[in-house]
């Protein structure tokens, strides 16, 4: 007679449980200290804790540090260009719904240069988990201004200094029609970050995750030294990100209701503090590919033949 | 009465020509249906504003169409001079003249009521381009078109194209019952009544062309078996792509080439596919890559614009061989240039447009026939190469109109479910066999296959890699494939003899003028002959072995080059045309070129002047 134990060793095999070594692939190669490490490990935990097969995950990214994140996880990957990571993930979802589809993008990546697709992605609202890991720079390419490095603050492209205000991410995504979720989260903030990532993981349309992270290298001084002094709220509410008690150190909480689109417009305009957490959720709006996959017909090839053949037809004479 | 006297013709040149809205387009298209379904050669092609209001009664607010159509078929281009204009006002046919696109000797037929009209300068521009036309030689029957459309309807401009309809098949000899029928089919959406007023002007059209038409023209066609089919090159894109089995078209809209997304959209999704237009132009081919990437081989359909933006998204087709159908429908440029009209200007930066040697395959379709073809081949060449292919077509088959030969639809290929099956152990994501460097790709939901692509270099492990050896290893590979499908394609056909003083080269549209030229000029003794080439990447083989046959090789193409005695311009500063450049650089011959960017389709009698030219040079001076 086996024991409860092997029993249940036995049935979590047969059912084809997997470790968080399936989702590894080769060891970063980020600088020390970087916070892409901590999303790395959080993406890995989540696709553990749901047992997905990595055969039916594709990450795709754009260009930059944190895009380099396909090669580090061994699921399907697609390591694009600068920008374009959201395009290339519609494809993948208007050819294969079946596929779980993984976006990690920059701040220059997503809300620079790929600024159009950012948008029109938001609308579309394919089922895809996308994350930006914003650093406030470019760090790639060694320290050049962002879309959202501080105003004032010296880069090598701005060396008296930035001239504007940054760009509130949130608040474009937020006030962007169609849009289905919507949270903020940071990467000093490890259980909030894989609480973060788990809730987007569920969402069926577009979660998008803005995740603050300081770069150790070009700007360590960003989000008060790495968020040691970074005020933030903790939005609360018993189906959004939990609050910890640990949590409540880094900055007060306050109850929100993420499903009302008007409290989130008004916490995504708050930047100082940030609002951390669930700050916008749609369970209800329909995916791009639903919409059209359901318009569409599968006939088979006799059929297929017939309809080409009268669509023929019309031109005949 | 003893009504019109018959003269037969084997072919005529009709152009249809009224203010933008004025419905000339409409009248074109039924009128070229009436001679299709009478078993006529045909060819369109439309004449366009390239606004949607512009002033009316100005030569720039002309639209309608040119048909040329003729007892065989097919016919293979535009043809030259027109020998009949119907003009809806003087400065729409104005216009044809200043296109140097009318015949001397045409018949005008054109709307009277502007003789008398209330707008004094009507009157007078009206009697200055009649008394113009009539000194070339024209013959010109004022029609009361207006005046006898009123009769029928309210509105004028609701029914002058079907009395000009009706008129013209008069002068044509049509059956007037194929009219009727043509109409309803044009206006099977409108209501009972519309169709009724349509066709009862139109009679009245045709009756007014028996009682007041000095002479008719009868083009008769040749009885033939094949069952034929009417499109543009768009249409038979769009159907050649359902035929080729694709099921994503991705595309942003841009003139000439969005016509083919408009018939995609309409019946794609009955064909389990479906148009999705994206954000822009980088997002329409990014879009497309992805499904590609995720196993679903898909199309992207742009023009000149288009494919300048769509580059940097190339090359990451290319460097991570994941297989893709751009259509380029050529315009005019550079730059916005002309959008409505034809030019193949897009040859090189099609070929080399990518940064980084980018090797892609280019093939060009040379008929309307042809586009429904040949996104079979390109999507088979993209599949089984895991490359890039560029289709060419252009502004004159996207818009014009061809009859052919019915497709054998039973000869379509059964769309191939994914195969996901496991990848065997050991297997490697480029797997370049080192003579072709072909190698078989993974699919996400292959189990095994995991692993990145990327827009780094990288080796057969896929790896990103930044060494000389396997960067250099990895070019290799990517360009190797190229010389593979080479090894596969044939010699082009000669279009007359294999040797002789002249060989004219092109490509893609301009197949059927110069090859009528050709034709032309060897029935008067010279010798000339002609080749087209499909394949621009890789070029086929033979190609300085045929041209070394014959004492002259000429590009002619819709390009731009310098002329010989242009200013400043001498051997080593004169730019040729693109076509010319690429063989230039791939024979070692000194070809000369013939290409000048009109904004319209080549005509036979310009090739032949040329041809007459050159053949005539003596002695020909050459070191081929």
């Amino acid at each position: 007679m086996p024991s409860i134990l092997e029993e249940c060793i036995g049935e979590s095999c047969a059912v084809g449980a997997h470790s968080i070594e399936d989702y590894q692939s080769e060891m970063p190669r980020w600088c020390k200290g970087c916070g892409d490490h901590g999303v790395l490990a959080g993406l890995q935990r989540v696709m553990r804790k749901n047992n997905v097969d990595p055969e039916n995950v594709v990450a795709v990214s754009g260009i930059g540090c944190s895009s380099r994140l396909p090669h580090y996880l061994r699921t399907y990957g697609f390591h694009g260009i600068h920008g374009r990571a959201l395009p290339i993930s519609t494809g993948v979802r208007l050819a294969r719904p079946d596929m779980k589809v993984i976006v990690t993008m920059g701040d220059g990546d997503c809300f620079s240069i790929g600024g159009n697709h950012w948008l029109h992605a938001i609308r579309y609202n394919i089922d895809a988990v996308v994350l930006v890991l914003d650093n406030e720079v470019y760090a790639l390419t060694k320290m050049q201004v962002s879309p959202t490095t501080p105003e004032g603050w010296k880069t090598n492209t701005t060396p008296r200094g930035t001239y504007l205000q940054p760009m509130n991410p949130i608040g474009v995504v937020v006030g962007m029609t169609n849009v289905s979720f919507v949270a903020q989260t940071a990467t000093w903030l490890p259980a909030h970050l894989d609480e973060t990532i788990e809730k987007a993981w569920d969402h069926k349309g577009l979660s998008f995750v803005r995740i603050l992270q300081r770069c150790p290298v070009f700007m360590p001084q960003a989000f008060g030294e790495g968020g040691l002094n970074f005020p933030v709220t903790f939005l609360e509410n018993e189906n959004g990100i939990p609050v910890h008690p640990g949590l409540l150190k880094r900055g007060p909480a306050k109850p929100h209701n993420h499903l009302d689109i008007n409290e989130a417009l008004q916490v995504a305009a708050s930047v100082d503090p940030a609002p951390m957490g669930l700050i916008y959720h749609n369970p209800e709006l329909p995916t791009y590919e639903e919409t059209r996959f359901g318009r569409r017909k599968r006939p088979d090839h006799d059929t297929f033949l017939k309809r080409l053949n009268s669509t023929m037809d019309r031109y005949a004479v | 009465m003893s009504g019109p006297r018959l003269v037969r013709l084997p072919e005529s040149i009709v152009e249809i020509v009224s203010d933008a809205g004025e419905g000339a387009q409409k009248a074109a298209v039924s009128f070229a249906q009436v001679c299709a379904k009478a078993g006529n050669g045909l060819w369109t092609v439309e004449i366009i504003p390239s606004e949607i209001q512009p002033p009316p009664h100005t030569t720039g607010s002309a639209s309608g169409n040119r048909i040329r159509l003729a007892e065989q078929s097919p016919v293979t281009n535009v043809g030259n001079l027109a020998n009949v204009v119907f003009a809806f006002n003087e400065m729409a046919l104005l216009s044809r003249y200043e296109a140097k696109s009318v015949a001397d000797d045409a018949l005008i037929l054109i709307d009277n009521q502007w003789a008398t009209h209330a707008i004094e300068s009507y009157q007078q521009s009206y009697r200055e381009v009649l008394a113009m036309a009539r000194e070339k030689g024209a013959t010109i029957l004022e029609v009361p078109l207006e005046e006898e459309t009123l009769k029928h309807v309210d509105n004028p401009q609701h029914g002058k194209n079907m009395f000009a309809v009706g008129l013209l098949c008069a002068l044509f000899n049509k059956d007037l019952e194929i009219l009727k029928e043509v109409i309803q089919g044009v206006f099977k959406k409108k209501t009972r009544e519309v169709i009724d007023t349509a066709i009862r002007v139109a009679i009245a059209g045709y009756q007014y062309g028996l009682a007041n038409l000095e002479s008719q023209f009868d083009v008769p066609a040749l009885p033939t078996d094949d069952e034929k089919v009417a499109m543009n090159g768009n249409t038979a894109l769009a159907l050649g792509a359902i035929a080729a089995g694709f099921d994503l078209c991705s595309m942003y809209p841009i003139t000439p080439a969005t016509s083919a997304s408009h018939v995609l959209s309409e019946i794609f999704e009955d064909f389990g596919g479906f148009v999705h237009q994206a954000e822009d132009e980088i997002a329409a081919i990014g879009v497309a890559l992805g499904a590609s990437y995720a196993g679903k081989t898909a199309l992207t359909i742009t023009s000149g614009p288009g494919m300048a933006l769509k580059t940097e998204f190339q090359g990451l087709a290319v460097m991570t061989e994941t297989p893709l159908v751009i259509v380029d429908v050529q315009r005019g440029g550079p730059s916005t240039g002309l959008p409505t009209k034809i030019e193949q200007g897009d040859l090189l930066h099609c070929l080399y447009g990518t940064p980084g040697d980018a090797p892609k395959v280019v093939l060009a379709a040379s008929t309307i026939e042809e586009c429904y073809y040949i996104l079979s081949t390109a999507k088979k060449i993209a599949e089984e190469f895991r490359m890039l292919v560029i289709v060419l077509s252009d502004a004159n088959l996207a818009t014009g109109q061809q009859l052919f030969t019915r497709p054998d639809i039973s000869r379509t290929s059964r769309r191939a479910p994914l195969d996901l099956s496991p990848v065997p152990e050991g297997s490697l994501p480029y797997d370049w066999d080192p003579v072709t460097g072909l190698s078989q790709r993974f699919i996400p939901g292959q189990p095994g296959g995991m692993g990145v692509i990327t827009s780094l270099n990288h080796d057969r492990n896929g790896k990103a890699c930044y060494d000389s050896e396997r960067n250099q290893r990895g070019h290799q590979m990517r360009s190797r494939k190229l010389a593979a499908l080479q090894k596969s394609l044939h010699p082009p056909e000669i279009n007359g003899d294999a040797e002789g003083e002249l060989l004219l080269v092109g490509w893609g549209s301009t197949k059927g003028a110069i090859e009528e030229a050709v034709e032309q000029a060897r029935s008067n003794g010279l010798s000339v002959s002609s080749v087209n080439i499909q394949f621009l990447s890789p070029l086929p083989p033979g190609l300085k072995k045929i041209f070394s046959r014959f004492k002259k090789v000429m590009t002619v193409e819709l390009n731009y080059s310098d002329d010989w005695d242009d200013p400043l311009i001498n051997q080593e500063n004169r730019r040729y045309g693109q076509l010319a450049w690429l063989l230039r650089a791939n024979t070692l011959l000194d070809i000369d070129c013939y290409a000048k960017v009109p904004g319209r389709p080549l005509m036979p009698i310009e090739i032949l002047e040329e041809i007459q030219k050159q053949v005539r040079q003596e002695p020909v001076t050459s070191n081929l």
